[in-house]
């Protein structure tokens, strides 16, 4: 072999070697840039479109197919009335920041028993603390199970069942809850 | 929902404008912030995964050109083996965990695949000195064995959690492992170490596989009582002094941890396993007293230690002055292992010799296993070096962020003690073999001659794997507990 060929196949070889690396980090830029911003639709004048929950029919939409979905969806006049509901719940506040539960028509129970949906590890929680489920219209409601230390919605300490919208905050002791499109 | 997956996944390249890092709202007070989930990343892992399994195949044509002047013989055998294997254990995490993440699996293929190439290299050059015996195809079939404990993780394991049942008898099968080998008769080959466990010709590493197990048995200890081990304390400048039964754990650890290195002789292993403890209690309490406690105890046992075992005197000694060795009336029993290696670090340079193009045979008898990384760093250079570290890095970053994306309290300690153990074990092979600290008998994961090492870590990554895979799934999972999942409480 001459030297050349082997010089070419030495740096050759350290730049694919690289190369992986690199592909490698783009493939998990999503976790150095993962949020993403979404346009607040109650001053853009979809307000019409943010109360009407439909999250059942969401419900029939298979779980990959959200990737799909573009970005500027909340914004696009086209949109449906499907896209106003809420589609996530999203813990912004807690030592479950940053996790998400998809909501799919079903009942997401918060509690620190270990079957909850969200298993709060928080000292305030109660076992079973409250429950976030779809009432007979579709409307995403929250409500307190009896818990010792209160569920908050705003400040208010709730006391009955409460229909819920996209962006207020339900305080469990330290954790703080979101229901997000 | 998300809208932030690489085109890769879609083959969409027109979305690739819509993705986060590039929009900047215009006025802040109108916008929320939403994480993004995470997508099912398959196609991106088949796609890295051929990447990594080219890249061996790359490296195994490069040493025959260079050795031999002609493609090797069973180049195209070699690489449609490994890409079979990687080839069924991808699509194993397709069908058990569809959203695991999509870079574990591709960087340990290629380490994998690597380090078979490089002692492949070694076997070749038959100027090593002793005992050069083939040990590339015995490497290989150990990896075709750790993919088949991947697989067998994969597809038995449903849930993690499950392990949390058996956190105290993990803790003694454990025990047993690493007390195993001090019952097995010493050989000379062994230089001092008592890690073996053999039966005839066949021989066994346990404390590869205690890295695993006692790391359940951390997770689901430190689970129960964190509690008691973060609030129950006294303030005493700035710090939190833990009450003295809380501190019983730590100290039965360390004193364990002491007891290997003084029966066994195996320096690497007791630090590991004290360095994971320390690493897992702090993860779990947050408490930074715990480090310094750590610390503290872990420099008292390493002086206490050193200044009785002559064995782990002569590796400190070798470490203060590795030329030692070289010089014309060395002192007794010092080693000129790390001296080489160094030596083939800095011949190696930046580019690197190219591979099969150093004399990493002068590096004796450990060139396949402990010091394979001198090998790396000479054929490959610092630019090698680099890039191997990196993915070693890449790997541990995936543990942790799964640790981070855990929603089990159990699982977010199980990823982390894992993705600890492996990060503990690369510092100090590397940190030996560059001659950073002491010098300790262990191998670097995947890349290293030695089979156990080889399946415990498969089984290791195939564990993160699935922790990951239920971190990342959207939506709810039913919980193994008995009640009906996501039903009305009460």
């Amino acid at each position: 072999m001459s030297e050349l060929t082997l010089t070419v196949m030495r740096l050759g070889f350290l730049a694919v070697l690289w190369l992986f690396v690199i592909v490698a980090i783009q493939v998990i830029r999503s976790d150095l840039f993962g949020t993403k911003v979404n346009p607040r639709p109650s001053r853009r004048g979809a307000s019409a479109t943010a109360a009407g929950g439909a999250p059942t029919q969401a419900a029939g939409r298979p779980a990959p197919a959200p990737a799909a979905t573009p970005a500027a969806a909340p914004t696009q006049p086209g949109g449906g009335r499907r896209r106003g509901g809420p589609t996530q719940l999203v813990v912004v506040q807690g030592s479950l920041a940053g996790t998400t539960v998809a909501l799919q028509g079903q009942t997401i129970t918060l509690g620190r028993a270990h079957d909850s949906t969200i298993v709060l590890d928080d000292d305030y929680a109660s076992s079973r603390h409250a429950r976030i489920y779809p009432d007979q219209t579709g409307q995403w409601t929250v409500e307190d199970l009896g818990s010792t230390n209160g569920t908050y919605l705003d400040r208010q300490r709730l006391t009955a069942p409460t229909p819920l919208q996209p962006g207020m905050p339900i305080r469990i002791g330290r954790t703080v809850i979101e229901l997000r499109k | 929902m998300s809208s932030y997956d690489l085109s890769e996944d879609t083959g969409r390249s027109g979305r690739r404008r819509a993705t986060a890092g590039r929009v900047v709202p215009r006025r802040r007070d109108n916008t929320t912030i939403s994480p993004q989930e995470a997508p099912n990343r398959r196609n991106t892992e088949l796609a890295l995964l051929l990447f990594a399994v080219l890249l061996p195949v790359l490296a195994y044509a490069n040493v025959g050109l260079a050795m031999d002047s002609k493609l090797p013989a069973g180049m195209l055998g070699y690489g449609l083996g490994m890409g079979a294997l990687a080839l069924v254990a991808h699509l194993l995490v397709r069908r058990f965990a569809p959203y695991a993440d999509p870079l574990m699996l591709p960087i340990a293929t290629l380490l994998n695949g690597l380090g078979v190439v490089m002692i492949w290299r070694l076997d070749k050059a038959g100027k090593l000195l002793s005992g050069n015996f083939p040990a590339a195809q015995n490497q290989l079939m150990w990896s075709g064995l750790g993919i088949a404990g991947f697989i067998a993780v994969m597809v038995f394991l449903k849930d993690h959690r499950v392990l949390q049942r058996y956190t105290y008898i993990s803790m003694v099968v454990a025990l047993v492992l690493l007390a195993a080998p001090a019952f097995f008769p010493a050989r000379a080959e062994d230089f001092g170490a008592k890690i073996w466990i053999r039966v005839g010709s066949f021989s066994i590493q346990p404390g590869e596989f205690a890295k695993i197990i006692l790391t359940v048995f951390f997770a689901g200890y430190l689970m129960v009582k964190r509690d008691a081990l973060a609030l129950a304390s006294r303030r005493f400048m700035g710090l939190y002094l833990p009450r003295g039964r809380d501190l019983g754990p730590i100290v039965v650890i360390w004193l364990l941890s002491l007891l290997i290195l003084i029966f066994e002789n195996d320096l690497g292993t007791s630090f590991l396993f004290f360095g994971l403890f320390v690493v897992m209690l702090y993860v779990a309490t947050e408490r930074t007293s715990w480090i310094l406690f750590g610390l503290l105890m872990s420099v008292g046992g390493a002086v206490l230690v050193a200044s009785t075992a002559s064995h782990v005197k002569i590796r400190i000694n070798a470490w203060l002055d590795p030329m030692a060795a070289f010089a014309p009336k060395p002192p007794p029993g010092a080693t000129e292992q790390i001296g080489q290696s160094l030596m083939a670090l800095g011949s190696g340079g930046v580019t690197g010799s190219g591979l099969g193009q150093g004399r990493s045979w002068l590096i004796n008898f450990a060139a396949k296993s402990d010091f394979i990384l001198g090998s790396f760093g000479e054929e490959l250079g610092l630019t090698g070096m680099m890039a191997i570290f990196l993915l070693y890095g890449l790997l541990i970053q995936r543990g942790l962020r799964t640790a981070i994306a855990a929603r089990d309290p159990f699982g977010k300690l199980f990823a982390v003690g894992l993705a600890s153990a492996m990060a503990l074990q690369v510092f100090v092979v590397a940190g030996g073999v560059t001659g950073l600290i002491p010098l300790t008998g262990m191998t670097m994961p995947f890349l290293a001659q030695g089979g156990s090492s080889v399946v415990a870590n498969w089984a290791l990554v195939a564990i993160l794997l699935k922790i990951s895979d239920s971190a990342r799934r959207p939506g709810v999972e039913p919980t193994p507990a008995t009640e009906g999942p996501g039903g009305p409480a009460r």
